[in-house]
């Protein structure tokens, strides 16, 4: 299974990490096509275990039905000479390598994937559909970065910025909340760029939610928002790609503890 | 006011037909005179010759209702209406272009990894450029040494990036190149706060600062460095900055 993998080869150049599976969407020219860019151009994506971002290029392809390599680096400690090949500009995950290719940053790679590889439409046709998609995954990504991440990860709900944070939070989470207008996903009936961009709500959310005790994500005031998350997490293709929730706590919690120890060291 | 001036001038080198409303198009496009993100759309609009009408927000006194309306999430120029409807996220205006005006002369290359690799520039200048010079002219000490040491290192890259081809878009003024020149308006300010010049850290920059400053899209949406430096000013007395 894809946990044990992860477990077993925490380190880079992992050959044995090839995904093979059968796309759901069925068709025989579909298929022959992405047949054909099997053939051609290997694809793969190097990222790390529980990588919010890293998850984007991976359930992008899935949802394309292209078979990928999947190249784990051991972060933040180190970075492999071909994450810094070819990633020199920001030495992040997630990278897409197709070919010779390299892309970086995960919604340019969802992007270039939809643009790149036939299947399902990632990003609508319309001009203003597509423009109103990319603010929205554009917005998650300024309001949903590492400032929030942090200050779920150690809220605990008694401090005054921390309520100044959560309201901003709810804030947010809210207008993601309007957006959904009665679909399924923020795409209509399937997914899109801002279901993946959105993604970190749908499994994140509540591993960071359970180490701090804080519930954001709220029944009452997000029904929407909830019902989401629980159909992205149980969507096929997603689900094969997001990080088993028990073993993301564990990983969030030990960079937690690290992090608090380095705060002390420092006082 | 020495703004109001500016809004006057900028009105008067609007590129819109004589007359028409909107231009033939329906585009209204809400902006700030000084502002580089405003400026990539009046730089894109004109480079595809599409008509439009120019809407000053005077931000130095407020927001508009119009503004708010128009972007309630963000309340920022610039906001492109088409046919009323708002594109916010001057980028996202870019493509927006690209797509909704498929036979106008395009910024983006046809080849999906070349569109992603100007996508990456474009997102690298949105992340770094702005933020960077604005840490250059407000603070002082070690944090500014900082960001005068990050500046450096930002123009260097882009320097790279840019490599001998004449434009970022390769031998065409393209998505990249459209998405940066506004700052070559800030080059010199960013060159005084920062006490470097810019040919000596980033000689291709310069020069393609220069290519630029020549295209009429670029001469006619850009003000002087010494304006840009000028509003710098104004705007560190209304912050309460030295």
């Amino acid at each position: 299974s894809r946990e044990d993998t992860a477990t077993k080869h925490p380190l880079t150049h992992i050959n044995s990490t090839t995904h093979s599976y059968q796309p759901a969407v069925t068709g025989f020219e579909f298929k022959v096509q992405n047949l054909e860019a099997k053939m051609s151009e290997t694809v793969k994506v190097m990222s790390t275990f529980g990588s919010i971002y890293g998850h984007r290029p991976e359930v992008a392809l899935r949802l394309k039905g292209i078979p990928y390599e999947l190249l784990l680096e051991d972060l933040p400690n180190n970075k492999s000479e071909l994450l810094l090949t070819h990633n020199p500009v920001h030495k992040l995950v997630p990278v897409l390598l197709h070919g010779d290719k390299s892309i970086c940053e995960s919604l340019i790679i969802v992007e270039y994937i939809d643009e790149a590889f036939e299947g399902p439409r990632l990003l609508p046709a319309d001009p203003y559909e597509r423009a109103t998609a990319r603010f929205w995954a554009q917005f998650i990504d300024q309001k949903f970065a590492r400032p929030f991440w942090m200050s779920i990860c150690m809220a605990d709900g008694d401090k005054e910025e921390e309520e100044n944070f959560l309201k901003e939070a709810k804030k947010n989470l809210l207008l993601l909340e309007g957006q959904l207008k009665g679909n399924r996903f923020f795409g209509g009936n399937s997914i899109g760029l801002v279901d993946i961009a959105a993604s970190g709500l749908a499994r994140w959310l509540g591993a960071f939610e359970e180490i701090s005790g804080v519930n954001l994500l709220t029944d009452e005031q997000f029904p929407a928002l909830c019902r989401w998350a629980k159909e992205y997490a149980g969507d096929e293709r997603a689900k094969e790609c997001l990080p088993n929730m028990d073993e993301l706590v564990a990983k969030i919690t030990a960079v937690k503890k690290k992090f608090l120890a380095m705060a002390e060291v420092q006082k | 006011t020495a703004c109001t001036t500016q809004t006057q001038t900028q009105i008067d080198r609007d590129p819109k037909q004589p007359g028409a409303m909107a231009g033939e198009k329906g585009l209204v496009l809400l902006d700030f005179w000084v502002s580089p993100f405003g400026q990539r759309v009046r730089i894109a609009l004109a480079e595809k010759g599409l008509p439009y009408e120019y809407a000053e927000e005077d931000l130095m006194a407020g927001k508009s209702d119009r503004l708010l309306r128009a972007n309630p999430v963000h309340k920022k120029i610039p906001v492109l209406l088409h046919d009323g409807r708002p594109v916010n996220e001057s980028l996202i205006i870019l493509q927006y272009l690209e797509d909704a005006f498929p036979d106008a002369p395009a910024l983006l290359p046809s080849d999906p990894y070349a569109r992603a690799q100007a996508r990456f520039w474009a997102d690298y200048v949105d992340k770094k450029v702005y933020d960077c010079g604005s840490r250059l002219w407000k603070l002082k000490g070690e944090p500014q040494a900082q960001a005068r040491a990050e500046m450096l290192d930002i123009l260097k890259t882009l320097d790279g990036a840019l490599g001998d081809k004449p434009f970022f878009g390769g031998d065409k003024f393209g998505f990249v190149d459209a998405a940066f020149a506004p700052f070559t308006a800030w080059f010199h300010s960013y060159e005084r706060y920062g006490e470097f010049s810019l040919p000596e850290v980033a000689p291709k920059i310069a020069a393609w600062a220069k290519r630029c400053g020549e295209r009429e899209s670029v001469a006619k949406s850009l003000y002087s460095p010494d304006k840009v430096y000028d509003f710098i000013g104004l705007l560190k007395k209304k912050y309460g900055i030295e």
